[in-house]
């Protein structure tokens, strides 16, 4: 039965608790902050650091699947998604749909 | 203003919770979150989780970077220990995500449940939608409507996951390739729509080079390095330009 468990014992331990805490935390701190104030216009400039710098991590350094297409591919796919996403006027649907289609299109036509 | 729910049809807690229910059905993050937990469901898949496994991850981590994190390095025998820190220090966004969100929807007679449940919604996709259509609302409903988004795009991320595990072995690879190509590139587009004043479109561009940069030159908690440095810079580049006006 323990052995059963140990997945998901993991996964608490590794998983949920890990990324958890930092929403926790935010609830604290979140205290009290008017939405308008200037420190949070500073916690937001950190969070949108972190939040691109997620996204180029997971673009250089690829996981799973990803990583089978070469790193010029992710770039340059990841680069036509920012045009669509400027062309049509701001959509995020087109940027992603063009970007992934881009990558996937490139991936089948040139291969690995 | 009327505090009790004096509106007809009912209590305005519930009214919020419907009107973020159909807010997140509707949702443009449903197509990237579907695609994104069909390849996180896929790939659990093929490195031998089961299925309960994947979408209590996507349950209770509910961050798609945090579980590929977390699904190749336990797959790859990493110590428990590395991933805990790997998984944390993506996570470290939420941090400030959730003291952005919080003070727009919270009202000093909102009751902590429903605020820590909208803290565990918080993901780029929820935290996009409610920052963009919560200040609509009154702000006696806004908790609610942040977990109504929330409850409609996590249902759809678990199926998405079952569906991605079942449907693994018949997934082409260059497919799942581009479905995990959806969380960056989705990702990216939402930070530069939501990105109206120069401290943040600064940050955005810094947090792509230094991050990077950072993990090739073996620094550790590049993450937490990329935002301190970033945003902080950032911040003082908006402070510099308004004090000149």
């Amino acid at each position: 039965m323990t052995a059963d468990l140990w997945p998901y014992l993991i996964l608490v331990v590794v998983g949920f608790l890990p990324n958890e805490v930092w929403r926790w935390l935010g609830v604290f701190f979140s205290r009290g902050l008017d939405e308008t104030s200037e420190a949070l216009l500073w916690v937001r400039a950190v969070a949108t650091a972190i939040l691109t710098g997620v996204v180029a991590k997971i673009i250089v350094f690829a996981p799973g699947a990803l990583a089978g297409v070469p790193l010029w591919i992710r770039l340059g796919s990841a680069a036509v998604g920012m045009a669509a996403f400027a062309l049509f006027r701001q959509s995020v649907f087109a940027g992603v749909v063009a970007g992934t289609a881009a990558l996937i299109a490139a991936d089948l036509v040139i291969g690995r | 203003m009327a505090q009790d729910g004096t509106a007809s049809g009912g209590s305005p807690v519930w009214e919020g919770y419907l009107a973020g229910c159909k807010a997140g059905a509707v949702s443009v993050f449903q197509i990237v979150l579907i695609g994104t937990y069909i390849s996180i469901g896929a790939l659990a898949h093929d490195l031998g989780y089961s299925v309960v496994w994947v979408v209590l991850s996507t349950l209770v981590v509910w961050a798609a970077p945090a579980q590929v994190i977390m699904i190749t390095a336990l797959a790859a025998g990493a110590a428990p220990i590395e991933v805990a820190v790997a998984v944390s220090l993506s996570g470290v966004r939420l941090l400030p995500m959730v003291v952005a969100l919080l003070p727009i929807l919270r009202t000093p007679s909102s009751r902590l449940p429903g605020v820590v449940l909208a803290a565990h919604f918080t993901a780029v996709s929820m935290w996009m939608e409610a920052l963009r259509l919560a200040h609509r609302r009154p702000p006696e409903q806004r908790i609610a409507f942040a977990n109504g988004i929330g409850t409609m795009l996590i249902a759809s991320a678990s199926l998405a996951s079952v569906a991605g595990f079942y449907f693994a072995r018949v997934l082409p690879e260059p497919l799942v390739g581009g479905l995990l190509f959806l969380t960056p590139m989705s990702f990216l587009v939402s930070v530069v729509r939501s990105s109206r004043m120069i401290s943040d479109r600064i940050a955005a561009v810094a947090g792509l080079v230094l991050s990077p940069l950072l993990a090739l030159l073996g620094v550790g908690l590049d993450l937490m390095w990329t935002g301190l440095v970033g945003g902080t810079a950032a911040y003082l580049v908006h402070r510099v330009a308004r004090a000149r006006r």
